[in-house]
């Protein structure tokens, strides 16, 4: 599987390191809804298809990515720096069961 | 910095680094193997938004026009520069006090800047064969119009991680973790010894 690095290009999966579930939305540190916290922990949508991750090119550029990988397949279908000002275009999977955007 | 105490660099290859002929070198030897040993290696990190300016203030400081872009990089007679990652450049010059005149140009608010120095061992691998060996070692393409003059990438084998600068047609200059350095090192000279290698 080769992911296409938003600084390095297409290397090797060997080099990242998979950060987690790309759909989850972190409550505000002092939160009580104790409903938003055990979705934030606990909730994944397990999808058979695309599936919003966060990555990590720990072994080239260190850079986080928001990748778009499909569960199946392993196609990956986007791939774009998760810190905004670096953001070169948004891509986003357009209705897709399972790809929150 | 003015009160750092002055640590002598000693080379961590020491023990290891044998001068001459090595492998199969009947026929000749195909790539040679070196550290150099550059005075200053700085790391110079922009906060988002300022990789202009710290680059700017790098060419200032050096007179190394980094080409924008991934990877980025320039070599003059004794001097590199290029970039590792968004923000991120790794600057050799073959003087001592480098990051003191880089901190200097690079206030706080611009970025950070990492005295290296001691940290990064430069390896250098030269020669027909360079591109051949370091295929071995790591999964990208080091042909020349993948990975033209100047240029950097970061990578890493197995755990080691590296950071690359081709400095010529066929020599490269590896900078990875001190303490590292030893092992990457034998390795190197065990992949290198098909092609017949000297250790200058």
């Amino acid at each position: 599987m080769l992911i296409t690095c938003p600084y390095c290009g297409a290397r090797d999966v060997s080099e990242f390191t998979y950060q987690g579930d790309g759909n989850r939305q972190r409550p505000a540190p002092n939160s009580q809804d104790l409903d938003a916290w055990n979705d934030y922990v606990y909730d994944r949508l397990n999808p058979a298809g695309d599936h919003n991750e966060i990555w990590q090119h720990s072994g080239g550029c260190r850079t986080h990515i928001r990748v778009v990988r499909n569960t199946l397949t392993h196609e990956i279908s986007a791939v774009q720096p998760v810190r905004p000002e670096t953001k070169p275009s948004p891509v986003k999977p357009a209705g897709r069961r399972g790809a929150r955007p | 910095m003015a009160s750092r105490i002055g640590v002598e660099r000693l080379s961590p290859l020491e023990p290891v680094y044998r001068s001459g002929s090595h492998g199969r070198f009947e026929d000749g030897v195909e790539v040679a193997l070196s550290e150099i040993r550059p005075g200053s290696i700085v790391q110079v990190t922009a906060w988002p938004g300022e990789e202009q300016s710290a680059a700017a203030a790098i060419r200032a400081v050096t007179g190394l026009n980094m080409p924008d872009g991934p990877g980025g990089g320039v070599v003059a007679s004794d001097q590199h520069a290029f970039g590792i990652a968004p923000g991120k450049f790794i600057v050799t010059v073959e003087s001592e006090g480098l990051v003191a005149a880089l901190v200097n140009a690079i206030p706080p608010a611009m970025g950070a800047v990492t005295d290296l120095s001691h940290g990064r061992t430069i390896i250098r691998i030269e020669g027909p064969k360079a591109e051949w060996v370091l295929a071995k070692f790591f999964a990208i393409d080091f042909a020349l119009p993948a990975f033209p003059l100047g240029a950097g990438r970061s990578t890493s084998h197995h755990d080691i991680f590296a950071q690359i600068q081709r400095t010529g047609a066929d020599r490269f200059d590896i900078c990875v973790f001190r303490s590292f350095a030893r092992s990457f090192w034998k390795a190197l000279c065990h992949a290198s010894a098909e092609v017949g290698y000297e250790v200058q």
